[in-house]
């Protein structure tokens, strides 16, 4: 018993038991009235909805709604924020000048304003994308900066010494050398962007996954409502396993 | 204002140097082009009031009882939250950063949850906790408790195994231990995670507010919505902003360390 907890794993396999053991709980409790049914629905009938609500409620359209959101947030994200960074790194003193800025908007809790959002840019899937990118964009500009500024002195001579113009000079050396660190900058942003969308579709009921909780709990499907909530989480999780990997991928024994 | 940069004035504008003349450069500018929008009538009208209407409708905000009242039922909601998400990531941080079994068996959950969109859980807490202040408080709950028990867990783990020994030979009591060694070294960590949990904490206080409640700050910038009373939502909006950076900003002066703060 010992040498089995001992082995590489274990940690993970009793992870799951015990979540598998606390869902088989709440079930009990349920069945034995110790938990509301109307408040919790019964575990199993969670599991048991998952494929009715991934067959009948139009998935397939949803989640291509909130990828195309997710992509248009991404284009504009970098779009704008990797060259918002280069202009930032070329010019010291507006770098200066606004950086404690751009790190206050990336601190700041924008989705609040997403009424602003409504009024401005209408009750559509381009409130949405915005939402996103105005979420998404501050850390890309930071990273992107960082990652210039961080590029290592003796390349950046290598470059001098080969009289390599400014643009050659920023195109085969600063560029590829930041790759990595501008890289951290677009997973974050996409996360915070994936995080907005998701969560204004669901506040303003409009598009996609999102929308698809706020329409089950409105029509009290509870068990629908769950099992919604657990395949939208599965979603980002595989989106942000997704990011690592790719990171990972770019900046090898990291 | 742009000729500020060439003015070579002896007064404030020269000492703010070159960086804080560009700073009132831009912020002139933004300033300007917002005032020639709303004079444009390029966009539907009031979706950029002109800014002294912005202004008339902050004052107006502040000096009314109504804002008042539903600003201390947020901040109550929110310190609820906190409370209640605070203590449960402090306790649950303190579980997982101190065994490498508990670590590598729950925390790949808390990772994986931490950064999911906390909202579509809000009809959960909607059922469970009712259309009062409960479900707000309990989605403030949930959205804190990640950061804060991610936050610990690397605390607990990162606690410098010298200052341990050092505890040991000095045959510290545990309660020496935890007082003298551990809860100074877990300090930064822990508010850092409290501080992130703020945040987090009153975006989802504030956006369960805004899609279903009668009172609180995200009910006031939605009934602004509602009317189209734009100066109203914009001085809200600005009244939640500055309170949020304010706060935050309170709170990391507590987690730069000693010695170190500028």
């Amino acid at each position: 018993m010992t040498a089995l907890l001992r082995s590489r794993h274990a940690p993970p396999v009793v992870g799951f038991l015990s979540l598998v053991g606390l869902l088989a709980l709440v079930e009990v409790g349920i069945r034995v009235g110790l938990i509301n049914r109307f408040v919790v629905p019964p575990p199993s009938s969670v599991v048991a909805s998952l494929g009715r609500v991934v067959t009948e409620e139009g998935i397939p359209e949803r989640f291509s709604q909130t990828a195309f959101e997710a992509a248009g947030a991404a284009l504009l994200i970098t779009l704008v924020g990797v060259p918002a960074g280069v202009l930032l790194h070329r010019f010291t003193r507006l770098r200066l000048a606004v950086e404690g800025w751009v790190a206050a908007f990336a601190a700041a809790p924008l989705v609040l304003a997403y009424p602003l959002f409504l009024v401005i840019f209408g009750r559509s899937q381009f409130t949405i994308i915005m939402m996103g990118f105005a979420s998404g964009v501050a850390p890309v500009i930071l990273k992107t900066l960082e990652g210039l500024s961080g590029v290592r002195r003796v390349l950046v001579d290598v470059g001098r010494s080969l009289k390599l113009t400014p643009f050659q000079q920023f195109r085969m050396v600063l560029l590829p050398a930041a790759v990595p660190t501008i890289f951290v900058g677009l997973r974050l942003g996409l996360i915070f962007a994936l995080i907005n969308i998701v969560g204004l579709e669901f506040l303003i009921n409009f598009g996609g996954l999102g929308q698809l909780i706020n329409e089950l709990a409105e029509r009290y499907d509870l068990p629908g409502t769950y099992a919604a909530i657990v395949f939208v989480v599965l979603v980002s999780v595989v989106f942000f396993l997704l990011l690592q990997r790719i990171e990972q991928w770019l900046r090898p024994g990291s | 204002m742009a000729e500020t940069g060439v003015l070579k004035p002896p007064g404030v504008l020269g000492r703010l140097g070159p960086v804080g003349r560009l700073r009132l450069v831009i912020i002139a500018a933004v300033l300007l082009s917002w005032e020639a929008l709303a004079a444009s009538g390029l966009l539907f009208r009031d979706v950029v009031p002109s800014l002294h209407r912005v202004a008339f409708a902050l004052v107006r905000l502040l000096a009314s009882g109504e804002f008042w009242s539903n600003a201390a039922v947020t901040a109550l909601e929110v310190a609820g939250a906190l409370a209640i998400g605070g203590t449960a990531g402090v306790a649950v941080g303190l579980l997982l950063g101190g065994s490498r079994f508990a670590e590598r068996a729950f925390e790949p959950y808390l990772n994986y949850l931490g950064p999911t969109p906390k909202i579509i859980f809000f009809p959960v807490m909607i059922m469970g906790f009712g259309v009062g202040w409960g479900s707000k408080i309990a989605m403030g709950a949930l959205s804190s408790f990640f950061p804060v028990a991610l936050s610990t867990a690397a605390g607990r783990r990162g606690v410098d195994r010298v200052l341990v020994r050092v505890g040991r030979s000095f045959h510290l009591t545990p309660w020496q231990m935890v007082t003298k060694i551990y809860l100074p070294a877990i300090r930064v960590p822990v508010l850092n995670g409290l501080r992130l949990g703020f945040g987090v904490s009153v975006i989802g206080v504030l956006l369960a507010e805004t899609k279903l409640s009668n009172q609180g700050l995200g009910y006031l910038v939605m009934q602004a919505y509602s009317r189209f009373d734009m100066p109203q939502m914009y001085a809200a909006l600005i009244v939640v902003f500055a309170a949020a950076v304010a706060l935050n900003a309170f709170i990391e002066r507590f987690t730069v360390p000693r010695g170190r703060r500028t």
